[in-house]
């Protein structure tokens, strides 16, 4: 496409073999064209993908000096710890990188809900993004289990017992996840090596994600369409400048965490070694998990199916019903900025979601002021799905949305002047 | 290739193409299985899948952990109260009703694998200063499931009762779990 290359001639020769230079180009540079509104909202994916390299590289360096088994491996992480050259510096980064992560992608994925991204032609794409979200979590839950600390044998231990729920097969899936009896070492060693692999198949996933999304651009504040050149700024230098200056904000909060909180999202029973006989008095999970283990147990018995299997079929469901999403909202608008009613609900939802989290950190007996934590999550978990099945189908057909701009260029200039954004 | 209709042809083509095909597809399925049976326990876990316990001082009311094929087992050296307790038990409250004298060889010792069925936590009520819930059996702090004297499930989200593992007594006061 741009023959603005071609005056070098290496790199004129390069590109005649293999037109690398203009597919850097058109993928993040002057030649990819993007909506000139795009807010800071739009920094998350960048940055996720930012953290994901970071994850890559303290990794690799962690497992030159992580030994996978069930004798050295809590030994290992404190000798990083207290003797391996900044090894502090980088696992620290690592263990926090997860954390960031997750907060990265959640802001990510609300981002998405709020303005419609996942809707037509975007459905891929957003489903793409639901299965890296799934890789995340799998990554993360093995990533937490190789310190060998008491939370992670106990973690793994719960979180692997979810599979017995599976009626016949339950037990001999369970065995096969574990090769043994328990979680022991052929557990930790498998989940070594998936921890290593499962960044690789994020990449996989991130390299469609994007490819699905340079096919229709970016979608924007406004949510309508590219139209014409009017409504679109390169890629580079603009957005490249902006996600830098996203980043450098972003690291200090990273930073902040690495360096004078670093065990901030920790559990500090993940500092005592392993124990198959002594189960800690209170086992949470990382608290990027809360909301999905609230769910699991606020399911309690249903018809012929017990509350472990609901349980467990509730967990899984509530983030795979987000991949149904582009045909429950049947809006035509994406963009909330544009739907009253969407824009007031998608904060109930958020809310409901911290909720979920906040319930999953208590333990399910414990009682605040008077209401018993179950309660809170069985409601919170039926306004989850709820909301996702019921409500915004039906608010998608009843609601009457403001118009939207004719374009994004009319939304900024004198003839679009009349539909200001109710935001 | 013979001068006959296309129509003949075609059939033997598409014989050739979907035989090979399926032995293709079947062979690739059948070649996974190595892969996915060598996750399953490798020969030297089996090997260690039974274990000898001389039940000879445990006294009664005491309760000992031993540990089989990695997991914990509960010994318990049951008191005559606890007995009469568990046999007690109307079948029909029972979440999942088994008669104590079926979890039990000899009234006196009850054998179980200590993980909660639930979700795999260890229930509390092994040591005297443990809570034992409100059955007066064993309390999984987890998730708050309550088990009685015999090991069966009361109350809370587990399932099944504590499950009792196969065992033979090799004498009187010596058991081979496994």
């Amino acid at each position: 496409m741009s023959n603005k290359f071609y005056d070098n001639p290496v790199i004129k020769w390069v590109e005649y073999r293999l037109p690398i230079f203009s597919f850097i180009d058109e993928s993040v540079g002057s030649g990819y064209p993007t909506p000139k509104n795009l807010n800071y909202w739009w920094n998350f994916g960048s940055l996720a993908g930012i953290v994901l390299a970071i994850m890559v590289a303290t990794g690799i360096v962690l497992a030159m000096n992580y030994t996978p088994h069930v004798d050295y491996a809590f030994e290992s992480v404190e000798r990083i710890m207290r003797d391996v050259n900044y090894g502090w510096l980088i696992r620290y980064i690592h263990m926090n990188g997860g954390s960031m992560f997750f907060i990265l992608v959640f802001i990510h994925m609300f981002r998405g809900l709020y303005y419609g991204s996942f809707k037509e032609p975007r459905e891929l794409l957003w489903i793409i993004g639901v299965m890296i979200f799934l890789a995340m979590m799998a990554t993360a839950f093995m990533g937490y289990v190789l310190p060998w600390g008491q939370m992670s044998f106990w973690g793994a231990t719960v979180i692997t017992n979810l599979f017995s729920a599976i009626p016949i097969i339950g037990d001999y899936i369970v065995t096969w996840l574990w090769g043994g009896f328990s979680v022991d070492n052929p557990t930790l060693n498998r989940f070594f090596s998936l921890h290593y692999l499962f960044p690789f198949v994020i990449f996989g996933l991130v390299f469609v994600h994007l490819w699905a999304l340079h096919v229709h651009k970016s979608n924007n504040p406004a949510g309508v369409e590219i139209k014409s050149s009017e409504d679109t700024i390169p890629f580079h230098p603009y957005y490249t400048m902006k996600d830098l200056f996203g980043l450098g904000v972003f690291m200090i909060f990273f930073m902040f965490f690495v360096f004078f909180a670093p065990n901030f999202f920790g559990e500090p029973d993940n500092y005592i070694k392993a124990d198959a006989l002594v189960t800690p008095a209170h086992i949470v999970p990382e608290w990027y998990f809360l909301p999905f283990y609230a769910i699991l147990r606020a399911v309690p018995d249903i018809w012929f199916i017990s509350a472990k299997l609901g349980g467990v079929i509730a967990m899984f469901g509530a983030t795979l019903v987000l991949m149904l999403l582009p045909w429950l909202d049947r809006s035509k608008v994406r963009s909330a900025r544009f739907r009253p009613i969407y824009r007031q609900l998608f904060w109930v939802f958020f809310v409901d979601c911290l909720i979920l989290g906040w319930v999953g950190a208590n333990s399910p007996d414990a009682v605040f002021h008077g209401i018993p934590f179950l309660w809170i999550g069985q409601a919170g978990t039926v306004y989850y799905f709820a909301h996702i099945l019921i409500i915004i189908p039906l608010v998608s057909i009843l609601e009457k949305p403001i118009m939207p701009p004719a374009s994004i260029s009319a939304a900024v200039t004198a003839d679009g002047a009349a539909t200001k954004p109710a935001e | 290739m013979s001068d006959t209709a296309d129509t003949d042809d075609k059939t033997r083509r598409d014989f050739l193409l979907i035989s090979t095909c399926t032995v293709g597809a079947v062979g690739s399925a059948l070649a996974v299985w190595p892969f996915i049976d060598s996750m399953n326990p490798a020969a030297d876990t089996l090997a260690l899948s039974t274990t000898e316990v001389d039940l000879g001082p445990i006294a009664e009311g005491q309760s000992i952990t031993v540990v089989w094929q990695g997991k914990p087992v509960f010994v318990r050296h049951r008191t005559a109260a606890e007995i009469k307790d568990a046999e007690a038990v109307n079948l029909g409250d029972l979440i999942d009703p088994q008669d104590d004298k079926d979890r039990a060889q000899k009234p006196q010792w009850l054998i179980m694998v200590g993980v909660c069925t639930h979700l795999g936590c260890i229930p509390l009520g092994q040591k005297a200063s443990e809570s034992k819930g409100e059955f007066g059996g064993w309390f999984c702090p987890c998730h708050g499931s309550h088990y009685d004297t015999s090991g069966r499930i009361r109350k809370g989200p587990a399932p099944k009762n504590l499950p009792v593992p196969k065992y033979i007594f090799l004498t009187d006061t010596t058991i081979l779990i496994g």
